[in-house]
């Protein structure tokens, strides 16, 4: 296989927090070509073919008919990240067969909409990777994707960002949601901060009850 | 000079193009804050600055040193120190901010720094590849990494002269998030200076060839804004994945499959944060040095700077 200089620019992974991603619905080719890389807007003002998260597997569940399918929830400190992997991710359907929740996850994927039962975009990730990781990579997500949202919001201008122009259209201009969401995430990691220093691979007591059954803390389904 | 003498008169120096104030009083001043009232000196030189900064209604960026001591960039290890740089425009980069009208890395001798100018600094625009004389710049500090910081009072001067950039390294960071085919335990040609990569059991300029074991990473480096394609080298791989040659090649003839390497380096690294330092060979950053990166203590200026938004 040729691995040189012919290689296409590879998409950047955004990192957005799960109450932004589930926010977004709209999505967009930037060509007519068949091949070109859809794109999901986010309401911040940014276009993403790809994205990096971290957080907390609190539930997989294989809801495939014929063929395995596995659906896992991934929270982060604002809402839940929906996976989903099957045959085509062989790799991601694994690790979502084989963890045992709760666990520290990072995922890189791609965003996917779909509408649901009763009519509403919702918005989902398809995995290209799955790999546990550490707490201190988990804190570290956060206060990076509170860092990248908050360049997002500083960078919305309708003049000068046609991104910003096109989420200002699909979701409105009013980006306090995104702001605030982006103040509690880093609160919330101010009071856990302890985990990342004393017990590294340990998921915070909230994602568990006293069974130890991972209890997720954001309820309803992926439209919510 | 005492101590406070000293910093008295640079503080005087400072001021000395706006407002008519001497070292005597400086003194003074600086004097009741650390013998009366126990302030740190560093805390008290602050203190009475901003107070001339206030009485001369200037901002901290206007203030110019009397003489700011003329730098290698590699010796800028403080942060908010007003120096002189001679250096290189090396690379430019995209602003991520409106409010930044150029970011990018600058050198000379010694090394390489990254460097930001402003828009409200109205500074002309540096070019790539010219060499300048950066005049009253403020040193910047971000988790051990320093950089310079032009302001309203920064002189560009441009030379004629080339300047050489050392160490033509550069240091990427973010999140690993792919291992790339023709990772963890290959096959290079051993035909006499070839060492390229087997496919198949086959070298693209020598074909069929016997070939030796080697093990590599060749990885992708994100951190939310660009990508970064990133080789370690079999030293650079057992260091970061803890697996030797040896060992991979024994974990290979297990699996009967070469391929168990790279998936166990992948589940190793995939989804971490690492940065990495070393010279570029076209699109690749050769990781001469890694490390992996913990969360960073920012998130109180990051709480201040989510809070300040309108």
């Amino acid at each position: 296989m040729s691995t040189d200089d012919s290689v296409p620019t590879r998409e950047v992974a955004h990192r957005v927090f799960a109450g932004e991603f589930n926010d977004a619905s709209y999505t967009f080719k930037e060509s007519d070509d068949d091949r070109a890389p859809v794109y999901l807007l986010l309401p911040s003002g940014a276009k993403a073919n790809r994205v990096f998260f971290v957080g907390t597997l609190t539930e997989t569940d294989d809801v495939g008919n014929d063929n395995e399918y596995w659906q896992g929830r991934i929270v982060d400190p604002t809402g839940t990240f929906f996976v989903y992997a099957g045959q085509y991710q062989p790799e991601a359907a694994s690790m979502l067969r084989e963890l045992e929740p709760p666990a520290y996850v990072a995922v890189v994927g791609k965003p996917r909409t779909y509408e649901t039962d009763d009519g509403d975009v919702a918005v989902s990730v398809r995995p290209e990777s799955i790999t546990t990781v550490d707490a201190a990579t988990r804190d570290r997500w956060v206060s990076e994707t509170a860092e990248r949202t908050l360049d997002r919001i500083d960078g919305f201008d309708e003049e000068t960002n046609e991104y910003a122009r096109m989420a200002s259209e699909q979701y409105g201009d009013d980006l306090s949601t995104h702001k605030e969401t982006v103040i509690s995430a880093l609160e919330s990691l101010d009071g856990d901060g302890d985990s990342s220093d004393e017990s590294a691979d340990e998921v915070p007591d909230e994602f568990v009850d006293d069974s130890g059954q991972a209890d997720p803390p954001v309820d309803g389904s992926p439209d919510a | 000079m005492t101590e406070l003498q000293t910093h008295a008169a640079e503080i005087a120096e400072q001021f000395s193009d706006h407002i008519d104030v001497s070292t005597d009083e400086i003194e003074a001043r600086l004097e009741q804050l650390v013998t009366e009232y126990k302030v740190p000196v560093s805390e008290a030189k602050r203190s009475v600055t901003n107070s001339y900064l206030d009485e001369a209604d200037l901002d901290r960026d206007e203030l110019g040193r009397g003489g700011a001591d003329a730098v290698l960039v590699d010796e800028i290890d403080q942060d908010e120190q007003w120096v002189d740089v001679t250096v290189k425009v090396v690379d430019l980069w995209e602003p991520r901010s409106d409010s930044i009208s150029q970011v990018g890395l600058v050198g000379d001798e010694s090394g390489r720094i990254k460097f930001v100018a402003f828009e409200t600094s109205e500074l002309d625009e540096l070019e790539e590849g010219a060499s300048y004389k950066l005049g009253n710049v403020v040193t910047d500090e971000y988790q051990g990494d320093y950089s310079i910081k032009l302001n309203r009072t920064t002189t560009i001067t441009e030379l004629d002269e080339e300047i050489e950039v050392g160490d033509n390294s550069t240091t990427v960071e973010g999140a690993l998030v792919d291992v790339q085919s023709g990772s963890g335990l290959i096959k290079r040609c051993p035909e006499e200076g070839c060492t390229r990569v087997l496919q198949n059991g086959r070298c693209s300029e020598h074909g069929e060839v016997d070939g030796e074991f080697d093990l590599r990473i060749k990885a992708v480096i994100d951190d939310g804004h660009e990508v970064h394609d990133v080789i370690f080298n079999r030293e650079a791989t057992e260091e970061l994945t803890g697996i030797e040659l040896e060992g991979a090649k024994q974990q290979a003839k297990d699996a009967l499959d070469t391929t168990v390497v790279a998936d166990g380096i992948r589940t190793d690294i995939v989804g971490r944060y690492y940065r990495v330092t070393g010279p570029t060979l076209g699109r690749y950053v050769l990781a001469n040095e890694f490390e992996s990166l913990d969360r960073p203590a920012e998130t109180d200026s990051l709480l201040s700077r989510a809070r300040s938004l309108s």
